[in-house]
Order: structure tokens, then C-alpha cells, then sequence
């Protein structure tokens, strides 16, 4: 293991492998943030649709959940690359005007966002299903109007109850970036891969690659801990204390 | 929309693309049972009393699961020779074709993944029956092997098979590794005839369809298992 490798020069091109990995390293966390945002909203959209009582909105929530499910990660890459503008003219148009790294960004924030989104659509709705039924109920029974109950009775304990499954979603969110890589995203592993090849330094490459991960994946765990602590409700078993 | 589609192009190559798809399956099947396998005794050793065994096996399943799929199947593609070389002292690294270092890489990432099932199976058996057991004079293994695995096992069937189809999914990644899985059978099939959208397309109804009839099969038998307890 030979530590200088990172501060060497990259051949025909400006800063040093570290700060190749490290820009690498802003593309994943970008993609990932940018993902995050789609797959929360409409995970939630979607998973709250999936809990009402109209037939034909649960019927497509949970067609949604499925088409994105039962496919895998890399083909969804390739049919958000390939398959959509090849198939929609005005889509095709659009990307054209896009320079190669834009187009691949603005593929994997919206693959990466749809392909988590359904997952999210699942633990909300679970999370909306293991609340008792008298709260639903307790809400109307109040008087308050269906999209009432959901944002102050159903939601807010939801949430709660669904935040170490959502952790989870984030990391694999996060290690799902990687997978951009297959359309020629500049991101961590791309970084990665493209030091090895150019250097026969894989091991120390690599090496590096998987401690960034890890560290991610420990902050985010933290991250997530500590909105739980925050978020706690007292007397309800969730969160620490 | 453009016109000029032909998925007569999937028709030619079908017997091209189901030999990748038989090495999916293949590959799904044997990195499953040797994941289940592995993952069991990593699960065990996990709940082991020895703490620096099980202390050991948290550290391995955390790694593995906290990155990506992809940088194993880089790690073990690279590194694999390196280490049966000095293992076994020769000369130079073998050459072992990513087709084949992806067994080991499966089987080796999806342990990590089957072990917090079993280990959430085993941690589901009441801990009176591992009394019994011991009451009985069966020592660890025996009581491991016929008391407590064959229920964890079968509390946990539905979560391994549904495990199993995401490895399905998974197992498409080698093809980055230019294997020639399902997936990496349509790439070259694609670039080759410049039928990029047809073959993709293609692609993923054939594993919409796989994984949907799968899931929908380990849903029913979940809900079997359900009335039996």
C-alpha cells in the first residue's frame, strides 16, 4: 500500500487522484441529494394513495410500486438513457441540447428518485397501515376533513414509525449512485475505477473507495439517528430514550 | 414516436439471449444457496457467545452492507487472483474470468444479506425451546440443527426467496464486467446491430415478468405459512 499515489498528478489532466475521487465523491452526494428529494416526495405521494379508500388510486400505487420493484436497478439506467429519448422525440430533442454531463446527471437524479421512490411508497404505506385504525377514525370523528386527518393525525406517527426503514432507503440510495457509473456518470466509482485503470494502483484505489462509502454510510446512519431522537414523541417506544 | 422499431432483431438473437439468461439463473441459484449457507453460519457466529467471533462477523456483514454491489464485484474480480496466488504459493495470479469470480463475489456480498434474516430467524425461536433442547442433553449443533434452523428457516422462507429475486436482479451488474449474464447478452447484442431501444425494452419486460410472477408465488406461500402457525 503506497499512500503518495493520491497526491500524485493525474496524467493529462489538472489536481491529483485524490482530488479526482474527492470531485467524484460531490457527484455521488449531488446525485444522491437530488434523487432524494424526487424519491421522498413522490414515495410519499404514491404510498399515502396507496392507504386511501379509492379503488382505482390503490390501484395504481400499487401497479407503480411493482413496475419499478420488479426490474432491475441497471436496466432502468439503460431505459432512462437509451430507451426514452429514443422513444419520445420531444424528450430526445431536450436532451440533445444538454451537454454529456448534464444529460447523464439529470438520468441518474431521475432513475436513482423514481427506483427509491417506490420503495419509500412502501414503508409509508406500512407505516400508515400499523397505525390503529381509531386514529383514521378519531380524526373524522373530530371533524376533520380527509386531508386534514393525513397531515396532522396519520403522517406526523407515520413518519416516526418509519425512519430506521428510511434510513436504510437513504444508504441504499447512496451505494445505488454507483450504478450510474454503467452511463459514463462521473462519480465516485467512476473516479475510482478510472484510477485503477490508469494507474495499476486497484488496490489502493479501491481501498480508498470503500472507506468513503463506509464513512458515508456511518454519517448517514447517524444523521438519521439523531432526526429520531429529535422527532421522538414521549411515552412511544421510538427513538432512543 | 419514431417508426422504424423491429423487434424482429429479438427473435434472431432469442438463442443468444436465453444462453445469458441461463447463466443468470445459474448464477442466482448457486450465489442463493451458497449466501444462505454461509450467511446462516455468519448469523450464528453473529449470536455466538464468543464475542470476538461474533464482534468479527458484525464487522463483515456492516462492511459488506454498507457498499455498493458493484465495488464487491470490482473487489473481488481484482483481488480473487491475487489471493489464491499467495494462498497457494504460485507464481503468478491465475486467470480467473469475471463469469467465474462472480460466484464467489455473490455468494460472498448476498451471505452478508442473508445472515440479519437468519439472524432475525433464529432470534424468532422462543428461547425455551433452546432450554429444552439443552434439558435434553443435545449440545449446540444438535440443538442448532434440529431445533432451532428448521423453523428459522421456514419463518423466514418468504423474506430468503424475496432476497433471492433482488439477488436475481443483481446479478445483472457483471455485465459491467462485460459477462455475458441476460443483460450483458442484450448490451452486445444492442451495440452490435444498433438496436438499442428494441433490446432494452426487451429486457426489462422479460424481468418485469420473471420477478412479478416470482413475488406474486412467495406472497401466496407467505400467507400459507401464515394460516399453518
Amino acid at each position: 500500500m503506497n499512500l503518495s499515489i493520491f497526491l500524485e498528478q493525474i496524467p493529462d489532466g489538472d489536481g491529483t487522484w485524490l482530488q479526482s475521487l474527492m470531485s467524484g465523491l460531490g457527484w455521488t452526494l449531488a446525485t444522491a441529494f437530488f434523487a432524494w428529494i424526487i424519491a421522498f416526495s413522490v414515495g410519499s405521494a404514491v404510498g399515502v394513495a396507496r392507504t386511501t379508500d379509492r379503488r382505482w388510486l390503490v390501484f395504481l400505487g400499487n401497479g407503480y410500486v411493482e413496475l419499478f420493484r420488479n426490474v432491475p436497478l441497471l436496466v432502468q439506467f439503460f431505459i432512462w438513457y437509451f430507451v426514452v429519448p429514443g422513444l419520445f422525440l420531444p424528450v430526445k430533442a431536450w436532451v440533445t441540447t444538454l451537454d454529456p454531463t448534464q444529460h447523464q446527471f439529470v438520468t441518474a437524479v431521475v432513475c436513482l428518485g423514481l427506483f427509491t421512490s417506490a420503495r419509500i411508497a412502501e414503508q409509508v404505506r406500512s407505516g400508515i397501515q400499523s397505525l390503529p385504525r381509531g386514529q383514521r377514525s378519531a380524526g373524522y370523528a373530530l371533524g376533520l376533513s380527509q386531508r386534514q386527518t393525513y397531515r396532522y393525525v396519520l403522517l406526523p406517527m407515520a413518519y416516526r414509525i418509519i425512519i430506521p426503514p428510511l434510513t436504510s432507503e437513504l444508504m441504499n440510495l447512496i451505494k445505488n449512485t454507483a450504478v450510474a457509473y454503467s452511463i459514463g456518470l462521473v462519480e465516485l466509482f467512476f473516479r475510482t475505477r478510472e484510477m485503477g485503470e490508469m494507474t495499476f494502483r486497484y488496490f489502493e484505489a479501491f481501498a480508498a473507495a470503500t472507506l468513503v462509502y463506509v464513512v458515508i454510510a456511518m454519517s448517514a446512519n447517524r444523521i438519521m439517528a439523531l432526526i429520531e431522537r429529535r422527532t421522538a414523541v414521549p411515552g412511544y417506544i421510538m427513538g432512543a430514550k | 414516436m419514431t417508426g422504424d422499431l423491429d423487434f424482429e432483431i429479438v427473435g434472431h438473437t432469442l438463442p443468444y439471449l436465453i444462453t445469458g439468461l441461463q447463466y443468470t439463473v445459474q448464477l442466482t441459484l448457486i450465489a442463493a444457496l451458497g449466501g444462505i449457507l454461509f450467511g446462516t453460519l455468519l448469523a450464528m457466529a453473529r449470536l455466538s457467545s464468543m464475542k470476538p467471533l461474533a464482534m468479527l462477523a458484525a464487522g463483515y456483514v456492516n462492511l459488506m452492507r454498507s457498499i455498493p454491489l458493484l465495488l464487491v464485484i470490482f473487489w473481488f474480480y481484482f483481488l480473487l487472483p491475487v489471493i489464491i496466488q499467495s494462498v497457494m504459493g504460485w507464481e503468478r495470479p491465475p486467470q480467473i474470468g469475471a463469469d467465474r469470480s462472480a460466484y464467489i463475489t455473490f455468494i460472498m456480498f448476498e451471505a452478508a444479506y442473508f445472515c440479519e434474516i437468519m439472524r432475525a430467524g433464529i432470534q424468532s425461536i422462543a428461547k425455551g425451546q433452546v432450554g429444552a433442547a439443552n434439558a435434553l442433553g443435545l449440545n449446540y449443533w444438535q440443538s442448532m440443527r434440529l431445533i432451532v434452523l428448521p423453523q428459522a428457516f421456514r419463518n423466514m422462507l418468504p423474506v430468503l426467496l424475496t432476497q433471492t429475486i433482488i439477488l436475481f436482479q443483481d446479478v445483472s451488474l457483471v455485465s459491467l464486467l462485460n459477462v455475458t449474464d441476460f443483460v450483458g447478452a442484450a448490451v452486445k447484442v444492442a451495440q452490435r446491430d444498433s438496436r438499442v431501444v428494441e433490446m432494452y425494452a426487451f429486457v426489462a419486460v422479460v424481468y418485469f415478468v420473471i420477478c412479478y410472477c416470482l413475488s406474486i408465488l412467495v406472497k401466496q406461500l407467505q400467507q400459507r405459512i401464515a394460516i399453518i402457525r
